[in-house]
């Protein structure tokens, strides 16, 4: 088992980066299968229970075939063709680059969603100031905003039944969308200016120089996460362009 | 606020107090300086420690009403150590003073626990445990205790004196509950609400002196309890809502036993229990806003009057005259830009004519003091009344059962006692109330019968 929850998450968003550079340079379904395989080789031994594995990726199960067909239906048209219907037009050429392109959105989309399962917000946040040098109050006022998402589900919630008890809730759904929405955003805002005060209050924004409570730690795992990244977008490369069917993407 | 002359020695546990609008948390938030300089105008001089507030973050710690918006990070140690990361204190001392802190505050709970699972005597104790670890000076607390059931007010109550006992901070605490803090304080300031002091002392002194006169302005002085109502001869009671085998929730998950309940016109019905038992999804579930997880919620002929028997089914508008809710917080209840513009909104979703909206809204307005502010926008609103305001709406489409979730939560004391008049007079004239409340002074005044949820 990889203990890959444990990884420092600066090092997670680099591995996923790196891979996607690799299969974002080309488009062909050689590379592309190269790494999917590979990374699933590898999430296998991650340990993921197999229910949380299929909820937590099904928005990447979808998306793959959607934009795979789109492009099946309407892509570069070359070779046989075999259907024909207005603007669709299905060839060998629109064959070919949908599967690559469901592949390539697996092979991008999966381990960054698998990666992302298991970082926590607040050592995200500690890794972007401590490793990456970004500012302090951007990053931990991005920090405290995502925490209060929770609290938006829940006013949206109470918003929508304020709504039916105030007896608005019959007229059409697109203008009570919009009208809760704002709604939302006001309460937002008056959340966030709380927020900020309480920060303040706490001293956040001072001039002092801020220490920070936990590390971030960098070692082996980290480098080794990059390093396993690097070899993914190298094999499928190497693969691809040994095959012949690695294809530079030029502007 | 202006014109005030106070001085405040090292140690002292000072109780501040005045109507509503005599600028009490601006002075607080002055005192911590979070109030900048955009913030609107500033005369004379403020200083802590000899200097200004802003000077050295960290010296006042302050603690404020709503439990929800000062809990910052998702783990209960990060959150406690959040302050001392800004002030620049080395690691292996934070993480000592985050273990002391919790320590005083009695917060017993691992480092790990995730914050928005605390009830909300925990999340202020947590609040002033992230204060406490700056180690400052001073520590102001903004109604600490107004948001929170009889437990965790003592609780915070508690925590605060031995947080006092244990450094010799300088504490100044705001609350309308003067019984809360009067043992434990040893002076009460009562502030002007034109500006100035009014009284300045010893709490028994102040109490005696002016305790009829605070009482009047809304305090609570143990003492001059509120007026409460004279309860009219009703007439005959008929079943208008029953609760069958009811089980309540969020998304299917189930709070509590199956439950029998048949309420009645004429009567007023009081949910009590602990925090996290269901109170609020059971008061929305009456409310016909979210439909039942088990069992069914049954309107009587009289009240459905042909819009069916299951009022979650019933159309939004058909709700309006036969079950108003009022929820916990008045702001997630406003849809428009004033105060008038929000009370004509039942009426006109009833269609009823201009002269009859005009009536009602003139008649609610005066009735609970809202006449003044008939144009104002409605967040602007002070908390009692916001609270009057959401009430209102609710009764300006006449419903038979009205539902309130926590209606006197931070309330003073004449808000408490207008809204127990206006809710008796309802059920006196053949109405049904149900209140979810943790205020046994409410419910023992108001209630004919009480559930009390486990």
């Amino acid at each position: 088992m990889i203990p890959i929850a444990s990884v420092n998450p600066v090092a997670k968003l680099g591995a996923g980066l790196i891979v996607s550079l690799f299969l974002l340079a080309t488009i062909d379904w050689v590379s592309a299968t190269t790494a999917l395989v590979l990374e699933l080789a590898i999430i296998a031994f991650f340990g993921i229970e197999p229910k949380r594995f299929w909820l937590r990726t099904l928005p990447v199960w979808l998306a793959a075939p959607l934009t795979a067909l789109t492009i099946l239906l309407y892509g570069r048209y070359d070779g046989t063709v075999y259907f024909e219907f207005l603007l669709i037009r299905i060839s060998d050429g629109s064959i070919e680059l949908a599967l690559a392109t469901f592949l390539r959105v697996l092979a991008i989309g999966l381990p960054a969603v698998v990666l992302f399962i298991s970082i926590d917000p607040t050592d995200f946040a500690d890794g972007l100031a401590q490793r990456l040098r970004l500012p302090d109050r951007f990053v931990i006022g991005a920090l405290a905003a995502v925490r209060m998402v929770g609290l938006f589900l829940e006013d949206w919630r109470s918003l929508e039944l304020a709504r039916r008890a105030r007896g608005v809730a019959d007229r059409g759904r697109v203008r009570r969308i919009a009208g809760q929405g704002f709604a939302l955003l006001v309460l937002s805002i008056r959340r966030g200016s709380k927020l900020s005060i309480a920060m303040e209050a706490r001293g956040f924004g001072g001039d002092t120089p801020r220490t920070w409570a936990r590390k971030s730690p960098w070692g082996r795992a980290e480098w080794l996460t990059l390093l396993v990244g690097l070899l993914i977008g190298v094999t499928a490369t190497v693969v691809a362009v040994l095959t012949g069917s690695w294809n530079l993407i030029v502007g | 606020m202006r014109g005030l002359d106070l001085r405040i020695d090292p140690g002292e546990r000072v109780l501040l107090l005045g109507e509503s609008g005599a600028g009490k948390s601006t002075f607080l938030h002055a005192l911590a300086g979070v109030v900048g300089d955009d913030e609107g105008e500033t005369e004379g001089s403020l200083l802590v420690d000899g200097e200004h507030p802003a000077a050295h973050r960290g010296r006042t710690g302050l603690v404020i009403q709503d439990p929800d918006s000062q809990v910052i990070l998702e783990r209960v140690g990060d959150d406690v150590a959040f302050g001392c990361e800004n002030l620049g204190v080395p690691r292996d001392e934070i993480w000592l003073r985050v273990r002391d802190s919790l320590a005083a505050v009695g917060l017993d709970v691992s480092l790990d626990r995730n914050t928005s699972a605390l009830s909300g005597g925990q999340k202020q104790r947590l609040a002033l445990a992230g204060v406490l670890a700056m180690r400052p000076g001073l520590i102001v607390l903004d109604e600490p205790t107004a948001n929170l059931d009889p437990e965790g007010v003592t609780e915070v109550r508690d925590a605060v004196i031995r947080v006092a006992e244990s450094t010799g901070a300088t504490i100044v605490v705001v609350e309308h509950r003067v019984s809360v803090w009067s043992d434990v304080v040893d002076r009460i300031v009562v502030l002007a609400a034109g500006g100035g002091v009014i009284a300045d002392g010893a709490p028994a002194d102040v109490l005696a002196r002016q305790g009829k006169e605070l009482a009047a302005r809304g305090v609570w002085i143990p003492q001059y309890p509120p007026p409460r109502p004279v309860r009219a001869e009703r007439g005959p009671q008929h079943t208008l809502l029953s609760a069958r085998q009811l089980t309540v929730g969020r998304s299917n998950h189930a709070l509590g036993a199956p439950l029998d309940l048949e309420i009645l016109s004429s009567h007023a019905l009081a949910i009590t229990g602990p925090n996290g038992v269901g109170k609020s999804t059971l008061a929305l579930t009456l409310g016909g806003l979210l439909p039942p997880v088990g069992g069914a919620v049954v309107a009587s002929p009289a009240l459905a009057t042909g819009a069916g028997e299951h009022p979650i089914r019933w159309k939004s508008r058909k709700l309006l005259t036969r079950i108003g809710t009022v929820f916990q917080d008045p702001e997630h209840q406003l849809l428009t830009s004033t105060v008038r513009a929000e009370l004509e909104v039942g009426p006109r979703a009833l269609k009823l004519p201009d002269s009859e909206v005009d009536a009602r809204v003139e008649e609610l307005l005066t009735r609970l003091r809202l006449d003044r502010l008939a144009e104002a926008n409605p967040f602007t609103l002070s908390g009692g009344e916001k609270r009057r305001l959401s009430v209102a709406t609710a009764l300006a489409t006449r419903p038979q059962v009205l539902v309130l979730d926590e209606p006197t939560f931070g309330q003073d004391s004449r808000t408490w006692s207008e809204l127990l008049a206006l809710l008796a007079r309802l059920v006196d004239d053949g109405s049904s109330v149900i209140a979810v409340s943790h205020d046994l002074d409410f419910v023992a005044a108001l209630a004919d019968s009480t559930v009390v949820l486990e």
